[in-house]
């Protein structure tokens, strides 16, 4: 087989260009969806091995994730924050950097929504949503933007500072909710006021799915056609590769690394804004939902490239959506999710070894013997 | 007894009990991460490890009746994690701090699994040793009774420090840190230096963990960690790669814990929750003093990814 592809690699230009083409393109899709499949296969042996069956918990699993109607829109509901906080990881990936402390630009979004919903009550909805979003954007996006700007300026590592900075805003949060945005009309669960009917986010026409799903696709697309169609993408897949490089070819390599990490945090604001006008109509602690660290886990998934965020992203959510079912049916705990996400996320990193490395996918190896 | 009224001087007592019942953990877990970061690899997943072996050590103490054999088996499980963590970077590519993150979840997500049973039962406590004697105020002598794993961490900071400092170990740990291809040349293994290194890192991470659910707080329950061994990292960085800065870094940690509960109890409660935030805080603090954007801060490994 690979003698026959040497052979026509040598033969015909045209033909062997597609072909190389086509295997490269092959080796993105399969290496994920098989180390994927690892994974997967992985977990039900350890659910074989603590006494369960792993047939049933992936019937459930589609049951409750895919299933039906209402399944599908359980799980769709779950997706719109995942997508934002992918985004958050996924955009500063092109430039090489792993901020992982999207919870943070979360929070601290949710926050900025719900604090300012209670100043401009009665303002229309035309209007007051995208003030709004503007807010919650604008928090997100400074909190990270100030992780690259410490990146570029003081050389301070990229992925502590977020981590510190995501800590620090729960903190903040906590501090506000409890005092000054307190509304005192929040006696078990402290919360900012509830939102104006008006400053609500409803859902998408036709579906029972808020529109953050809906946005958080068009954010997808548009950071897609951000980093593989303009030159910005393109200087910061440049300054990714080879910072000194990019510095020499006069890239504004300090922009770049601010501005990508600011559009990450203002995309990670977004998904507390959803979360705050669509879902809880005030901001609370239940902010703090851990979708910051399942969406390092779907960007890592996706390779960082937006479009594939999409669909791992319903994927992750399905999980997540069906975990009720699945614990009262088969009386699993709640962390079955976590360790199943566990399993996949190690098969998926480990498959970073083959990359480049098996025959069929690499055009440049097909002549060696 | 009678409750003695300290006034105003309670407060710098709890700050100094909290520290040493706080900073135990912290110590635990940075001295692990500091032996696995001088042999060039972070290991990110210390939370996953602190978190598991919290919930090994209980059940295992529970099961056992014995503190001890809890304290044993969590640093059994330390040391399974850090060497599967170890293998994992061992491969070609595989980005070591998403390998942290992964363990991470798979870490606290097994523990939560296995651990739901182990919620309810009372296992044994690890035993304090009082040093308030001298003391007539009961406060005093409960604020200075000091568990045993305290001292353990502190002779294991010393010992570190010497085997960094003089042992034929430390060299080759130090050398692998800072230069593979030097290690190559002078025929070591860094791969496997570097897995050993992690396991036996993950070996102090675990009995951090332990100390957590069989000393303060002392029982099992899902929110056990307060992301101790994700700070790690961040206290290493804050102690120069130096097991006995460590030490004294651990104790600062902890007592910035100890502040807001502190404040707390003679009635100032302004800002309650910022104040969890400071530890956080003071570390972000000195990254910024201490990173330059031209040269690695002073004392890093030359492997470490986060430096480089």
């Amino acid at each position: 087989m690979a003698g026959q592809l040497t052979f026509d690699a040598v033969a015909t230009g045209q033909g062997a260009d597609t072909r190389a083409w086509l295997a490269r393109r092959a080796e993105a899709v399969v290496l994920p969806v098989g180390a994927l499949i690892v994974g997967l296969v992985a977990f039900g042996g350890f659910l074989l091995a603590v006494g369960k069956s792993p047939l049933d918990f992936y019937a459930l699993v589609h049951t409750g994730a895919f299933g039906s109607g209402f399944a599908w829109q359980n799980t769709l509901s779950r997706t719109a924050p995942l997508l934002f906080a992918a985004l958050c990881v996924a955009i500063p990936a092109r430039l090489g950097l792993v901020v992982i402390g999207g919870e943070g630009a979360i929070v601290l979004g949710g926050v900025a929504t719900g604090a300012l919903a209670a100043q401009i009550a009665g303002v229309p909805g035309v209007l007051g949503v995208p003030l709004l979003a503007l807010a919650g954007a604008l928090a997100g996006g400074l909190w990270l933007g100030a992780v690259g700007a410490l990146r570029h300026y003081r050389g301070v590592n990229e992925t502590i500072s977020s981590l510190l900075l995501a800590y620090i805003a729960i903190a903040l949060m906590n501090h506000l909710v409890e005092g000054p945005l307190r509304d005192p009309a929040s006696l078990n669960k402290p919360s900012t006021a509830p939102l104006d009917a008006a400053l609500r986010v409803g859902d998408l026409p036709g579906l029972a799915v808020h529109w953050g799903l809906g946005v958080g696709i068009i954010a997808c697309i548009a950071a897609w056609l951000l980093i593989e169609r303009t030159t910005w993408g393109f200087a910061a897949r440049m300054t990714g590769g080879n910072v000194r490089a990019a510095q020499v070819q006069g890239l504004p390599v300090g922009w770049l690394i601010v501005g990508f990490t600011a559009l990450g945090g203002a995309m990670a604001g977004l998904a507390g804004m959803f979360e705050v006008t669509a879902v809880h109509g005030s901001a609370n602690a239940s902010l703090a939902a851990g979708y910051g660290f399942t969406g390092i886990l779907i960007a890592f998934l996706a390779r960082h490239n937006p479009l594939a965020i999409i669909p791992v992203a319903i994927l992750l959510a399905g999980f997540e959506a069906s975990s009720g079912l699945v614990q009262r049916r088969m009386d699993l705990p709640q962390a079955t999710t976590m360790v199943l996400q566990g399993f996949v996320f190690i098969a998926i990193l480990a498959s970073e070894a083959l990359y480049g490395r098996l025959k069929p996918f690499t055009p440049e190896r097909w002549r060696q013997r | 007894m009678s409750e003695t009224d300290l006034g105003l001087w309670a407060v710098p007592l709890a700050i100094l009990a909290g520290a040493i019942r706080v900073s135990t953990p912290f110590l635990f877990v940075s001295l692990g991460e500091c032996l696995t970061e001088r042999s060039g690899r972070i290991n990110l997943g210390l939370e996953g490890t602190l978190v598991f072996g919290a919930m090994a050590g209980y059940a295992v103490a529970y099961e056992s009746g014995s503190a001890w054999a809890g304290v044993g088996a969590a640093a059994l499980a330390g040391i399974v994690f850090g060497y599967v963590h170890g293998l994992l970077c061992s491969l070609p590519k595989v980005n070591d701090i998403a390998i942290g993150i992964a363990l991470m979840i798979l870490g606290m997500g097994l523990a939560f699994f296995f651990g739901k049973s182990y919620v309810q039962p009372v296992a044994p406590n690890l035993p304090a040793i009082g040093l308030g004697w001298w003391s007539e105020s009961p406060q005093v002598r409960s604020a200075l009774q000091v568990n045993a794993l305290f001292f353990i961490g502190a002779i294991a900071a010393l010992g570190l420090w010497w085997m960094f400092k003089s042992t034929r170990v430390g060299l080759v740990i130090r050398v692998v840190g800072d230069s593979s291809d030097a290690a190559r040349a002078t025929g070591l293994r860094p791969n496997r230096v570097r897995v050993l290194s992690t396991a036996a890192g993950g070996a102090f991470a675990g009995i951090g963990g332990a100390y957590l659910s069989l000393y303060y707080p002392g029982s099992w329950n899902e929110g056990i960690s307060s992301g101790q061994g994700l700070m790690a990292v961040a206290l290493v960085i804050f102690a120069r790669w130096n097991p006995i800065l460590c030490f004294w870094a651990a104790l600062l940690f902890g007592g910035a814990g100890a502040l807001g509960p502190a404040l707390q109890s003679v009635g100032i409660s302004q800002g309650y929750y910022l104040f969890y935030a400071a530890p956080y805080v003071l570390t972000l603090l000195v990254l910024i003093a201490t990173s330059s954007p031209n040269r690695a801060m002073t004392g890093a490994p030359g492997e470490l990814s986060i430096t480089k």
